[in-house]
């Protein structure tokens, strides 16, 4: 038996286990060598964060459920929003009028995304279904929807990854998938996790191939679009990953979870590098954003708040209190002038 | 007049709440099935909390419920208060006739948390308060609205058996019955709230039938209760109210006993790691197995190669990578709004809407914006003025077409599934066949691959070759294109022509600057 269990027909589970032990033990001690110094540490020598006078700005009232999910229309004053009421809405979040609201076929609409265009939106959820609707004024573009992909469960996150034409999902059936959207054809799918896929994002490279996904199983991948392989995982969460953002550099990726931390884990250094907790924060992170020179993260918990952290000294320099329930989602503006929060108090707001 | 009477006995301690496991009985078995399963976990919630039971009690909480984990942080939290030395100190407070068993002041409990866990001010020690006692675990004894404030008012801690992480899910015949008795006892501070008389009504309406069965449940219970001491029963009044304020809560207030849909469609999977493994592997040890769910040859095979593959991969060090983002967020520094104040005022703030109608207009670009392009090729082209004038560049120095093969290639996998076989046929004929009208110069090796490629073309292609040009151009044209001095007068004209916005852009950054102590 020994002797057979060289060549791969015969591996077993127990040889196949001892063998990942040896080698994850190797890779711990490898990633030790790689600890000179912390984060903190280096950045010692910057000034401390003076407390950006963040204010709410703006509240979009309108839902009439939870608000699940939200995202900035390239234009950079627009914003998406659906609901567990079933509704997506698009606003003009600096007059805060609603432009369209369309009802979808299922509640809990957990997932909505602009396409790079602004001219149309894609939409999900329970339904386990990626729909796009066309913006066109003065028409109900429920008439012009088009049902691109479907999941063998429900769809969690959704983004247009540089082109109009296609998208990308995350879904409770553990995958994520890469849709034409033209023919609804399946192009690319993605097998790794091993639970419910929660938040993806696309890497903010030039030639923008490869994304990252967040997952129930507490593990984040990094893959490579093109061959639909995992090339990179981070491991480090106690529990859900629930939210997932590249560092504008495109270096790391920033996590949030329900263990109630953020993490950054670094994409060359191959590890995490960073966790932002406090002992007196006990809820979990639903959502995560970069402000543009990767120095602050700000991050919405269930405890309705949001709390920005200091990337690079990795402690809280500012609170946001004014959600009435949990903070669902969360986004910095495309040009980085504002942060956008949803909750399940059925508002959005808008932060400066 | 208040007089202060300790008393350890009323400390919601065991004696209360053992007698409370046969008092308060939910009727529904389907409460019950849904609570844990787990003989001793239920055993746990009728005994005062302890270190000891906390921590041996559901190993895997992580693994059932985000709202559990969240529970048995919130539990650790109201054990520290519970400590008889150094807790939450609660009295017996004797007012006119009578006495106000077990409770604490808003202040006193907010002077403990300040003290006694890491938190910043008194809004966010009230903030976490108000958190705790929205979950039930101290609720304001005559208040229907749990939230907290920093003054006199009455607090109760609630008795662990009522605690949400047993798991509750009360049906409303529970209600049913817990309303009805509320009628049954002629007190004042028993008597119902508009809002409950209202769910009282519309639930006789729905269980009309069971009425009669409700009634006399809920009679049966108003006996148990009248044969109790006062004092506990005034608690124990004051308990179940406040457990039903968590699960039925008044209008207006949250109710936090409700789950992520995402988590609740997870946990009623059939396939959980967890289970799966209980059966499957038991001897497995739970640091891996927690992880790996399906644990089979081939998963692990995949996992060794991947493992395999991660030691493989060449890491910079810790220090390298954080001197990369400190060095990040000084380049970009006066680009993040939140640090710097744009160029024009920040349209969230000032309801100005300059800020975006400027960025249209191609003529007056900030020395600020061609300052950046400098910082990589990627923030040249990305900026649409950035990238006519590299451009404009390269056709003089003729190498343009390695911008437009790479922009060609970017166009490519944008587009739909149907026309990627024409443009790639395109894209061949004009940048690389034999006759190109256009040619390319790429090395053999890229250009094998490419070709070899076309026998089975995808909108990834190129992508090799495309990237071998991106290169080029990044290490040859742009650092050229930065050197030249068609980019030193762009830059040094933009400068003029938007010098006063640029000194009152520097002028705000420094008073921002002076700011920070």
């Amino acid at each position: 038996m020994d002797s057979d269990s060289k060549s791969q027909a015969s591996d077993t589970v127990e040889t196949l286990q001892k063998e990942a032990e040896i080698l994850k033990k190797r890779l711990e001690e490898e990633r030790q060598k790689l600890n000179d110094v912390t984060l903190e540490q280096v950045a010692e020598r910057l000034d401390c964060v003076s407390c950006p006078n963040i204010k709410p700005r703006r509240t979009l009232k309108g839902h009439q459920a939870k608000v699940l999910c939200s995202d900035w229309s390239p234009d950079k004053k627009h914003i998406v929003s659906s609901s567990q009421d079933g509704k997506m809405i698009i606003w003009d979040a600096h007059t805060t009028n609603k432009e369209h609201a369309v009802t979808m076929p299922t509640t809990w609409v957990m997932a909505c995304a602009y396409a790079p265009s602004g001219n149309f939106v894609a939409c999900g959820g329970l339904d386990n279904k990626v729909t796009v609707y066309p913006l066109i004024l003065d028409e109900d573009v429920s008439l012009r929807k088009k049902t691109v992909g479907t999941h063998t469960s429900y769809m969690s996150c959704c983004l247009f990854p540089n082109s109009d034409q296609q998208i990308l999902t995350g879904s409770g059936d553990s995958t994520c998938a890469l849709w034409d959207v033209e023919s609804g054809q399946l192009l690319q799918s993605f097998h790794g996790h091993s639970a419910d896929v929660m938040s993806i994002d696309l890497a903010p490279s030039e030639t923008g191939n490869t994304f990252v996904s967040g997952s129930v199983d507490k593990m984040v991948l990094i893959w490579d679009m093109r061959t639909g392989q995992c090339v990179q995982s981070f491991e480090g969460h106690e529990s859900d990953v629930n939210s997932v953002k590249f560092h504008p550099s495109g270096d790391a990726v920033a996590t949030g979870g329900d263990d109630a931390t953020c993490r950054l884990f670094d994409l060359r250094a191959d590890k995490e590098i960073a966790v932002y907790s406090k002992e007196s924060i006990i809820f979990g992170a639903n959502s995560v954003d970069f402000s543009h020179s990767g120095r602050l993260l700000f991050a919405g918990y269930n405890d309705y708040t949001v709390n920005v952290w200091d990337t690079l000294k990795c402690v809280r320099v500012w609170l946001l209190y004014g959600h009435e329930n949990r903070v669902s989602c969360l986004q910095v503006s495309p040009d980085g002038t504002a942060l956008s929060t949803g909750s399940w108090d059925c508002t959005l707001r808008v932060w400066a | 007049m208040l007089k202060l009477l300790k008393s350890r006995k009323h400390r919601h301690g065991g004696s209360l709440s053992s007698i409370k496991s046969n008092m308060v009985t939910m009727n529904s078995d389907k409460a019950a099935i849904k609570r844990k399963p787990d003989p001793s976990a239920s055993g746990c919630s009728i005994q005062p909390a302890n270190a000891e039971t906390t921590t041996l009690q559901q190993p895997y909480i992580s693994d059932e419920s985000p709202n559990l984990l969240l529970y048995r942080k919130m539990e650790k939290i109201i054990e520290k208060m519970q400590d008889e030395a150094t807790g939450v100190p609660v009295r017996t407070v004797k007012s006119f006739m009578s006495k106000i068993p077990s409770v604490f002041t808003g202040s006193d409990l907010i002077a403990w948390m300040l003290k006694n866990l890491d938190l910043e001010d008194q809004q966010e020690a009230l903030h976490l308060a108000h958190l705790i006692a929205a979950h039930g675990y101290f609720f304001p004894i005559d208040d229907h609205m749990l939230t907290v404030k920093n003054d006199g008012t009455f607090y109760r801690f609630q008795t662990p058996y009522f605690w949400p992480s047993n798991c509750w899910e009360p049906e409303n015949t529970d209600y049913a019955v817990y309303l009805c008795k509320r009628t049954m006892q002629n007190k004042t501070r028993l008597e119902l709230a508009d809002y409950e008389a209202e769910n009282l009504a519309r639930l006789q309406k729905m269980f009309s039938r069971k009425w009669e069965f409700i009634f006399m449940q809920a009679e049966a219970q108003s006996k148990v209760d009248k044969k109790r001491d006062k004092l506990e029963r005034k608690v124990l009044d004051s308990q179940e109210r406040a457990f039903w304020d968590v699960h039925r809560p008044m209008p207006g207030c949250v109710n936090t006993t409700e789950v992520d849909i995402k988590k609740a469609c997870q946990m009623n999977k059939p396939m959980k790691g967890l289970k799966n493994l209980q059966i499957g592997a038991p001897k497995l040890s739970p640091s891996t197995s927690g992880l790996h769910p399906k644990v089979t040859v081939e998963s692990l095979r995949k996992q060794v190669t991947l493992l395999k593959s991660q030691l493989e991969r060449r890491n910079i060090k810790v220090s390298k990578a954080a001197e990369s983002f400190v060095a990040y967020y000084e380049q970009y520094l006066e680009y993040d709004p939140f640090f710097v104040p744009p160029e024009y005022a920040n349209p969230w703030v000032y309801d100005n809407t300059e800020l975006w109608e400027q960025e249209k207009i191609a003529k007056d670009i900030s020395a600020r914006r061609v300052k950046r392009w400098a910082f990589s090729l990627q923030e040249l082209l990305a900026d649409p003025i950035g990238r006519e004038h590299f451009e404009k560049f390269l056709e003089k120095e003729f190498s343009g077409e390695n911008l437009k093969f790479w922009e060609a290639v970017q166009e490519l996998k944008a587009l739909p599934q149907s026309q990627v076989q024409n443009k790639v046929t395109e894209i061949w004929e004009y940048f690389l066949a034999s006759d190109a009208k256009c040619p390319l110069n790429v090395d053999s090796h890229s250009y094998e691959i490419t070709k070899k490629n076309m026998d089975a073309p995808d909108r990834w292609s190129f992508d090799n070759a495309a990237a071998h040009v991106y290169h080029l151009m990044k290490s040859d044209s742009y650092s050229r294109y930065l050197r030249s001095e068609m980019y030193k007068d762009f830059l040094n004209g933009s400068k003029k022509k938007t010098s006063v916005k640029g000194i009152r852009s520097i002028v705000s950054f420094s008073a921002r600057k002076d700011n920070v102590p």
